[in-house]
């Protein structure tokens, strides 16, 4: 089959949802024009992206339904149930500071432009497809507008039920000047998940992002941030995945204004008992302007033939003088079955920039644990404290201390289930 | 309390012995003194006694009461009551000394069928302990011996003692690194655990340490076993004239 044809049967599988017909016209010509990614892409050399080429979403038995996170936390939940809107399980879209709308009903005037600009330029230089895509087909989503301060957080739960699920969400949020909004997401979505976010933070607006990807085995997912950050505005995104076969979290974070501040973290863990376990990260920052912050701290806790992968780049622009990123991928490999491949890149053309990128492979330290054994903490307890404490600079990312508090004891869990 | 006997351990990975039949007893309820020779095998016989791997024991035993210590792991061993302040305690980046001490804390109880301490309790009891050895409220934050001076680590080493009141306390070379202060700081808590159902055994190169906490008994170690065991004035002859005469009479070089 010749590659547009793929392509043409690809998008007639999964029709695209209502409004927005300029955004998704663009993309769709974007799309035709990059195509689908192939084994031999460069950006792609890791991960395989034939199921998510695949015109149908292989068979993934949904997990068991977890206990909900967040629960304690102040937040308006919106579910998804395999992206369709579930209005019972969700709280009405109203709140002080914040417009929210859905894409599929409705297209308010300041969605328009800007629904897929923000992914259109994360294109460059390196082509996204399957979140041209996501902006193409996308069935739903939410269309969020903050003005202020938001009064609580968006909670977005996303429940997989049908085995062969195959949702496609598209979320665009704009921050206005000043405004403050936290964004928490969880759950597996579907058996086959593609989803888009994009966050415009306009100069002071305050912008943090939460998410933990369901702890399901079957499941695959592809996901991608596309964020603009302008003057004096934070963004800040924290991600666990737990489990999942199959795992891509682009993420394109484009810092345009001065003094912006831009932090990215991942923390993943997979066991490969469980069934196939691959995660990858594949990160882009642009520094644009003068006195930029970045930072990207990544971690993986791999087991039993789990395999996992960064690609993270730095990427200054002439001009961006004082320039501060950061960039580290770490691992733990607790067997020699494991697998971790990281790609770090710094392209610098400015020359007053402080910028560092690491990145590491390492095993459990003998000697930390057994000082710990000999304190009297269990193996298997002293092995958790270790790698939550190799986690812990990840962790740190995530302002709020009752969110921390909730992920360290999901992951705690996990840990527990986990031992050998 | 502990008996060592006739203890034979080689490396695991060489054929390296390092500990040629040792023996060695401690009352319950006192306090022995090891002195030797740099690479004599103190530190290894604090390790293979508190378990730590990369060593084989070819013979000999290790008993601390009624319990073999060598067929133990070292959590239980921990928990049977022996306790080793390291020569060179640990860093671990990224565990709270805090949350170190309450989870070791709990997990000894625990194994003796104990009720776990709660927050509160915790907090309190670690509070005073820390007070006494001067060690304050940011090194009980910071994780676990990480950027701590050599002095503040040596003094850390105590408190987890402290806190987790062992029988069998093994001190090795606690007092070296730590100045005056800290030195009579960690004497004074060593003392204030000083019991009659608790021992201790001071590994040291120095007089000075001894002159703060009086030993019953003084061993001196070399080449892989004890050679000769005194009261404390035979710490005070090793100040004064070295290892040389000892050594000699057991046919042993300084070179050794
Ligand atoms: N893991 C190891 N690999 C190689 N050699 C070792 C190892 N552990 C101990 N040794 C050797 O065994 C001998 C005894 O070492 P040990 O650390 O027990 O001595 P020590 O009496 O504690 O010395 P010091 O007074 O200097 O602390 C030394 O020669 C040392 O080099
Ligand atoms: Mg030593």
């Amino acid at each position: 089959m010749a590659a547009s044809e793929a392509l043409s049967a690809r998008l007639a599988a999964q029709p695209a949802g209502p409004g927005f017909d300029a955004g998704r016209q663009a993309a769709a010509d974007r799309l035709a024009a990059m195509g689908l990614p192939g084994r031999r892409d460069e950006y792609w050399r890791w991960t395989d992206p034939t199921p998510f080429n695949a015109e149908t979403a292989t068979p993934a038995a949904p997990g068991e339904a977890e206990a909900p996170l967040f629960a304690e936390v102040d937040s308006l939940k919106v579910v998804f149930v395999d992206g369709v809107f579930d209005a019972e399980a969700s709280d009405d879209l109203a709140m002080g500071g914040v417009e929210i709308s859905r894409l599929a009903a409705s297209e308010p005037a300041w969605a328009t432009g800007l629904y897929g600009a923000l992914e259109a330029a994360g294109q460059n230089p390196v082509k996204r497809p399957f979140a041209a895509l996501n902006t193409a087909q996308a069935s739903d989503g939410l269309l969020i507008r903050v003005t202020a301060q938001a009064e609580k957080a968006i909670n977005l739960v996303y429940v997989h039920k049908s085995e062969v699920s195959d949702p496609v969400l598209h979320h665009l949020i704009k921050m206005e000047e000043g405004a403050e909004l936290t964004i928490l997401e969880t759950g597996p979505a579907g058996a086959r998940f593609n989803k888009a976010m994009e966050v415009d933070v306009a100069k002071g607006a305050r912008f943090h992002h939460i998410r933990v990807q369901g702890a399901e085995q079957d499941r695959r997912a592809v996901t991608h941030i596309f964020a603009r950050v302008a003057a004096e505005a934070l963004f800040k995104s924290f991600t666990l995945t737990v489990n999942g076969q199959l795992t891509r979290n682009e993420a394109y974070i484009d810092m345009v204004g001065d003094d912006a501040v831009a932090h990215i973290a991942g923390a993943a863990l997979g066991d490969g008992k469980d069934g196939k376990f691959h995660h990858d990260d594949t990160v882009f920052v642009t520094h644009g302007a003068l006195r930029g912050e970045s930072r990207q701290v990544f971690k993986k806790v791999l087991k039993n033939g789990a395999l996992g992968t960064f690609q993270g780049k730095i990427w200054v622009k002439p001009g961006a003088q004082k320039t501060d990123g950061y960039q580290i991928s770490q691992s733990l490999l607790l067997d020699e079955d494991s697998q971790f491949l990281a790609k770090p890149e710094l392209e610098i053309y400015a020359d007053d920039v402080k910028c560092s990128h690491g990145s590491t492979t390492g095993a459990i330290d003998d000697t930390a644990l057994f000082y710990l054994r000999s304190r009297g903490v269990p193996e298997e307890e002293a092995k958790g404290l270790l790698v939550l404490s190799f986690l812990a600079d990840a962790i740190d990312e995530i302002e709020d201390e009752a969110l921390k508090e909730e992920i360290v004891a999901r992951l705690e869990d996990w840990l527990a289930r986990h031992r050998s | 309390m502990l008996e060592i006997k006739n203890l034979h351990v080689k490396l695991e990975d060489e054929d390296k012995v390092i500990l040629k039949g040792m023996n060695l007893t401690v009352e319950t309820g006192k306090v022995h003194a090891i002195m030797g020779p740099n690479g004599s095998g103190k530190s290894t016989m604090s390790y293979v006694l508190s378990g730590r791997d990369g060593y084989e024991v070819t013979d000999g035993s290790a008993k601390l009461g009624d319990t073999e210590l060598l067929d133990l792991e070292p959590e239980e061993r921990a928990a049977a009551g022996l306790f080793l302040a390291f020569q060179y305690p640990v860093e671990i980046p990224g565990v709270g000394n805090m949350t170190f001490l309450r989870t070791a804390l709990n997990a000894q109880r625990k194994a003796r069928g104990e009720e776990e301490l709660s927050a509160g309790e915790f907090l309190k009891l670690v509070r005073a302990k820390a007070k006494t050895l001067k060690i304050d409220a940011d090194m009980l934050k910071r994780p676990v011996n990480v950027g701590f001076s050599g002095g503040e680590k040596k003094r850390n080493e105590i408190l987890q003692m402290a806190m987790l009141e062992p029988k069998m306390c093994i001190l090795d070379e606690t007092d070296s690194g730590l100045d005056v202060d800290a030195m009579r700081l960690v004497a004074d808590g060593v003392n204030a655990l000083r019991s009659p159902d608790r021992s201790f055994l001071v590994i040291t190169h120095y007089q000075r340490l001894l002159d703060h906490i009086k030993p019953d008994v003084v061993h001196i170690m070399a080449d892989g076993r004890i050679l000769q065991t005194g009261g404390p004035e035979l710490a005070l002859e090793v100040e004064k004239n070295g290892y040389a005469e000892i050594l000699a009479a057991h046919g042993l070089t300084e070179a050794k």
